[in-house]
């Protein structure tokens, strides 16, 4: 399975490489970028961290904690569906049915914008729980579902003849390489902005750059959905 | 809902003292007598400007008997609460809570100071209802919602079970419920503050209803009957951690005034007066160790005054007590401002060691006694009281009323609204501007000062200046 997965990323293994399977790698780690310069996903408390302790230190701290929250947001929400591609007919209703999912949900935040109140209760030490709720109550992880499904139906084409066990393994292997490259992404990108903030533009930043992303993230679930869904539909035809 | 974060929210208290300056300040007008409604005023504060000193609008509540005190704003800096992840509300609504009818009124500041206007009344019933608490005090804005202190349980003397704090949403202002899950010992409530990252609340007492809403109760008082504890909350567990008590004789400590800086976990508290010896008292608290500690750190003593020259309640003590009835905090935590209503001054102590307050500044005006004019030769009734701190730290604003029944007891001879201006050197040091004297329609008090844009009792801060 691990020579395989060591192939994936760079999309090398021939007898699978696509134009498709580049632009799904490509989404992954633009979501994870996206997700790292959004200040609703973390990287201000960073900052925060860093100036309160003054010290660096306790700015990749901080960062720690959001991204191992993160990561294990993006596994809670993955893990089931690695579970499910189990039953390798029922791949395209699955597809389809997390596109409806993520769609309906991104509706869902157009239409009730408020920010769930349970989140003001998690006390600012815990950041890794923090990073976790917020991570699950906005779509961050969900967002991930199509990509995810996306890659392992491009790398399974001939899944009806694996045996279940080595499909779920290499499912399982997927979901957590999906959520590493997605978190990596996402902590690379908030935190070089965490840095330039803490040591470079100064605290103004933090206002300035602060654009209201509610509509443009719900948006962003409508699409990862609908793209994934149009897909889905053209290549069973 | 807006696109950017209000242009008036700071990240840090230093950046908030770099922001244009107020032109507008909003100070509240009671009707003593309850004979007309309170109202709300708006005053040109903008140096040049041919109304400069002058109301410039006046929104009437509908309503008699309000008595409205600690108002404040719907949103503030402490909207850009990374915790919160959210900064897209506006500086734009004026929440007015009247602490005798227990009604809430919502002002609209939006598009300009000089229309604003009623946007929401909240009835008493409501509070009642979603609370269980009455008589709502103070307003402070916090990431998730408006806070609201009250100083009355249910019943109709608010006397059944505790007072607390409440919380409203911030841009419906519907009253969501009880803030408290764990209150400890706590029993009685006045003012409240806090320190949003570092996770913690601070609350303290005045009285029970009985004990103010007809007059200070000197055998209470005496008895030391009156609110003498601080109580340190868990914020966002919303559990009483820990209780200090100043001890009884340290009767009524009113305002809490914690470092805007959050890097500082410490502040300031002011008690009315010791019954042992008629001293007003300045307290620092902090935390160490994990732990809350508190310790009286500045002390005014009382002036004696020949019996003729004080009013009934006080001619048996042949002296006037400072009644220290405010203190307010310069935004980069270096100057404490401390009202003393009974002697008629004004104090500004430099507390850039915390624990170790240094008297910087003083001025005198009204006073039981002293009974000292404003520099401009008018007269200025009872003493400073209401104290407001521009964000910058150059202007220091007060009115002169506490609260109509006290005022008749210490200052029977009446309490004419007056609102004065005093300019801060460099290094401290004040001095009354003789240009700034806001005088008010007839038979109204002024209490509560409000800046545009913000002020040293408003913002809260999740970063430090740097």
């Amino acid at each position: 399975m691990f020579d395989r997965l060591v192939l994936l990323p760079v999309g090398l293994d021939g007898t699978h490489a696509s134009p498709a399977l580049g632009l799904l790698w490509l989404a992954l780690v633009a979501s994870g970028l996206y997700h790292g310069i959004n200040p609703g996903m973390g990287w201000p408390l960073a900052v925060s961290a860093g100036l309160l302790d003054k010290s660096p230190r306790a700015l990749f701290r901080a960062l720690w904690a959001l991204a191992a929250g993160h990561l294990l947001a993006t596994l809670l929400v993955l893990l089931p569906f690695a579970f499910l591609l189990v039953l390798a007919e029922w791949q395209r209703p699955i597809q389809i049915g997390a596109s409806l999912l993520v769609i309906g949900f991104g509706v869902y935040r157009l239409i009730d914008r408020r920010h769930p109140r349970a989140l003001a209760r998690i006390p600012p030490t815990q950041l890794a729980l923090w990073s976790f709720a917020v991570a699950i109550a906005h779509g961050a992880a969900l967002m991930l579902v199509p990509i995810y499904l996306g890659l392992c139906q491009a790398f399974e084409l001939d899944a009806g003849h694996e045996a279940a066990g080595a499909l779920m393994q290499a499912n399982l292997g997927m979901a957590v390489l999906v959520s590493l490259v997605h978190v990596t992404a996402m902590v690379g990108a908030g935190g070089c902005l965490a840095w330039l903030v803490y040591r470079h533009l100064g605290l103004k930043f933090v206002s300035r750059s602060w654009f209201n992303l509610d509509a443009v993230w719900a948006t962003s679930l409508v699409v990862v959905g609908a793209v994934a869904l149009a897909f889905n539909l053209v290549s069973w035809r | 809902m807006t696109m950017r974060p209000d242009p008036t929210f700071h990240a840090s208290p230093k950046l908030a003292m770099e922001a244009p300056a107020e032109n507008f300040a909003y100070t509240l007008l009671l009707s003593p007598d309850f004979s007309k409604p309170d109202a709300l005023a708006v005053i040109d504060v903008k140096p040049g400007s041919p109304t400069y000193s002058q109301i410039v609008h006046t929104v009437t509540m509908p309503n008699k008997g309000d008595e409205s005190h600690h108002f404040g704003w719907n949103a503030c800096s402490s909207a850009l609460s990374p915790l919160a992840g959210h900064a897209f509300v506006e500086r734009r609504y004026l929440i007015i809570p009247g602490l005798r009818s227990s009604r809430i009124y919502i002002i609209d500041t939006k598009p300009d100071p000089t229309k604003a206007k009623i946007h929401k009344i909240i009835e008493p019933e409501e509070v009642f209802k979603k609370t269980g608490y009455s008589r709502p005090h103070t307003i402070h804005c916090g990431p998730d919602g408006i806070y609201v202190s009250t100083l009355g349980g249910g019943g109709k003397d608010g006397t059944n079970g505790p007072p607390g704090v409440f919380i409203m949403d911030c841009e419906t202002f519907e009253v969501l419920g009880r803030w408290e899950i764990d209150r400890g010992p706590q029993t009685r409530h006045y003012d409240f503050w806090w320190n949003l990252p570092r996770d913690y609340m601070v609350t303290s007492e005045w009285a029970l209803p009985p004990q103010f809403e007809n007059g200070i109760v000197p055998e209470d008082l005496l008895a030391n009957k009156y609110g003498h504890h601080l109580h340190f909350w868990d914020l966002r567990a919303r559990r009483n951690v820990q209780t200090i008590d100043l001890g009884a004789n340290h009767q009524m400590a009113l305002e809490v005034r914690p470092a805007h800086d959050p890097v500082r976990e410490y502040g300031f508290v002011g008690v009315v007066v010791d019954t042992t010896n008629l001293e007003a008292s300045i307290w620092t608290w902090w935390r160490e160790g994990g732990k809350f500690h508190a310790e009286k750190t500045a002390t005014i003593p009382p002036e004696p005054a020949p019996k003729e020259k004080l009013p009934p309640l006080l001619q048996g003590f042949g002296a006037v007590p400072p009644l220290v009835t405010d203190i307010d905090l310069s935004m980069d935590d270096r100057f404490l401002y401390v009202s003393c209503w009974g002697t008629g001054e004004m104090r500004q102590y430099d507390v850039s060691d915390p624990r170790k307050p240094k008297l910087a500044g003083s001025v005198h005006i009204g006073g039981i006694a002293r009974r000292t004019p404003h520099p401009n030769g008018k007269a200025f009734a009872a003493g400073p009281q209401m104290v407001e701190i521009s964000r910058d730290g150059r202007r220091v604003y007060w009115t002169n009323s506490l609260y109509s029944t006290w005022d008749d007891q210490f200052y029977p001879e009446g309490v004419p609204g007056v609102e004065v201006m005093a300019n801060v050197g460099r290094n401290g040091g004040l001095e009354l501007d003789k240009n700034y004297f806001v005088s008010f329609p007839d038979g109204y008090r002024a209490h509560q000062i409000r800046l545009e844009g913000g002020d040293c009792s408003t913002d809260s801060f999740c970063y430090p200046s740097v």
